[in-house]
């Protein structure tokens, strides 16, 4: 089998190229806000918009950098996604002494299994390993240590913290192992796609809740939500996800669907990942990536597109 | 001391206890300083260690407890050479066993490093902080020039509690206080106390 390395890397720097120019325009309009805001609340939100632009350059890097060093390259910026997201999810849930065990287990055993199975391709036991192996036997390793108080409340935390920071994660990288016709080599730009799409709907669902969010979506869980910014947000996700179905195996139909699945999923992690942050009393997950807060709260919505998005792709493409 | 171990143990500690670290409205300290914390796990003062800056972090040394910090080769290691801890022996209590480890203490200071210790002697268990014990008011009597900075630390139990070896990754947050100074007039009770509200105070929503 021939790789058409020649498409692949110009369709790819393509992607990047365009990443870039999104980021100058970025930083140009934020120079520009910045001038311009003269009240008190007007230049705290431009400058937190400025904050974020900025850690945007960084992990536009950081993922060019992955995606250029190969499959391996993003490997590992997912598994160390993973490990970060879990320190934050871990932070926040009510575990006991007795759980040690199992979170040291969690931490150092299956979440390097899991993506060991990701890089040998061994897809069978990838989707299975965490739902029937480590969800069966953690709980047991807590239980072994005596202490039944708040049992199901922390085993359920445990496992969800599993699920949101591992599984889910996982399933990003894990489009690199798809065997799509005539794609051959050329899972990276898959991948940007995910990430792109995801990460446009969150960026316009905020661009357009600033500019015309008016009525709330659930005001209890996160007061920044609105039906004006889910609506906008999704649509020029959705947008921009067919205007790059050339990077893709999807037609341009396809690739404007698959978009709004994202988008949607997106929003429900998004949504879903507040009500856990309400839930604890933190208005962030952490406090790593400037503007934005911690890693989970960047990647909300990549966790609940992700596997959606995989399994998706794989149903119907998948040679 | 071998400053890549060093180097090593600082980002380990940072890559598991992900610390947040708030200063007092000076910024990062940067005299000669004996920093005072409440004690939550063995992690505690690689933590604190970790996040001063380097050229405070090459002149800061750990009190340490002797007979837990030279029971292996490893710990021996780790405390001699890699962080250069002040070992201080518990096992003997009496006055002047007790005075020699003082003096101990005094030269560290004397030859210009700074300490990080932990007034309550042992870990504690839970929110509380135990009361402080007195070696912190004898080395501010001796020394009054030295800042005393006192700080709070939080979740790092959780990270590590007690009877563990490995550590659970999660966040944690380091407080950096006021420096404080011991007043001649005041008494020794008088003085832990205030210290150790002067590490209470730090907790978030406390005044």
């Amino acid at each position: 089998m021939t790789i058409p390395i020649d498409r692949l890397d110009r369709e790819l720097g393509w992607l990047m190229l365009g990443a870039l120019i999104a980021l100058v325009v970025a930083s140009i309009a934020g120079a520009i806000l910045a001038r311009r805001a003269t009240s008190e609340k007007g230049k705290a939100t431009v400058a937190n918009l400025n904050d974020r632009i900025r850690a945007w350059w960084v992990m536009c890097a950081v993922i060019a950098a992955a995606v250029l060093a190969g499959n391996a390259g993003s490997v590992v910026l997912f598994a160390a996604i993973s490990f970060l997201a879990l320190r934050e999810f871990v932070t926040l849930i009510p575990i006991h002494h007795g759980d040690h065990r199992a979170l040291l287990y969690l931490f150092f055993i299956v979440t390097p299994i899991q993506y060991w199975l990701l890089w040998t391709d061994w897809y069978g036991l990838f989707v299975i390993f965490i739902p029937v192996y480590a969800f069966l036997l953690l709980p047991a390793r807590s239980a072994m240590a005596g202490d039944t108080a708040d049992f199901l409340a922390r085993t359920a935390a445990i496992q969800w913290a599993l699920m949101i920071c591992v599984y889910c994660v996982s399933h990003a990288p894990a489009l690199l192992l798809l065997d799509i016709p005539d794609y051959i080599g050329e899972n990276a730009k898959l991948l940007l796609f995910l990430v792109i799409v995801c990460e446009s709907s969150d960026v316009f669902q905020y661009v357009w809740g600033k500019l015309f969010g008016k009525r709330k979506i659930a005001p209890s869980v996160s007061p920044n939500k609105t039906w004006e910014g889910f609506i906008g947000g999704v649509a020029t996700a959705t947008l921009i996800g067919a205007l790059l179905w050339w990077a893709t195996p999807f037609s341009p139909w396809q690739a404007a669907i698959m978009a709004l699945v994202i988008a949607l999923m997106g929003f429900a992690g998004g949504l879903t990942m507040s009500a856990i942050k309400r839930d604890r009393g933190v208005k962030d997950f952490g406090g790593l990536i400037a503007g934005h807060g911690g890693v989970l709260d960047r990647i909300d919505s990549l966790c609940f597109a992700a596997p959606v998005f995989f399994h998706l792709t794989r149903y119907f493409w998948h040679g | 001391m071998s400053p890549l171990a060093a180097l090593a143990a600082a980002w380990l500690a940072r890559v598991a206890a992900g610390p947040k670290v708030r200063y007092c409205a000076d910024g990062p300290p940067s005299r000669q300083s004996i920093f005072f914390a409440n004690h939550q796990s063995h992690l505690d003062f690689v933590v604190i260690w970790s996040v001063l800056p380097p050229e405070m972090r090459a002149r800061t040394r750990p009190v340490a407890a002797k007979e837990y910090w030279t029971a292996s080769a490893i710990r021996t290691y780790l405390s001699v050479e890699v962080f250069r801890a002040v070992l201080v022996d518990r096992a003997n209590p009496s006055l002047s066993a007790l005075r020699g480890e003082m003096e101990v203490l005094l030269a560290a200071l004397d030859a210009g490093d700074s300490l990080i210790l932990f007034p309550e002697g042992t870990r504690g268990s839970g929110d509380r902080i135990a009361p402080f014990r007195g070696g912190l008011d004898f080395l501010a009597r001796e020394r009054p020039d030295v800042d005393l900075v006192p700080i709070l630390l939080d979740n790092l139990e959780r990270i590590m509690p007690k009877g563990e070896f490995l550590p659970v990754p999660q966040l944690s947050t380091v407080i950096f206080g006021a420096p404080l100074h011991r007043r001649q007039d005041e008494s020794k009770p008088d003085f832990l106390a205030r210290a150790r509200q002067a590490v209470i105070d730090l907790e978030p929503g406390h005044p």
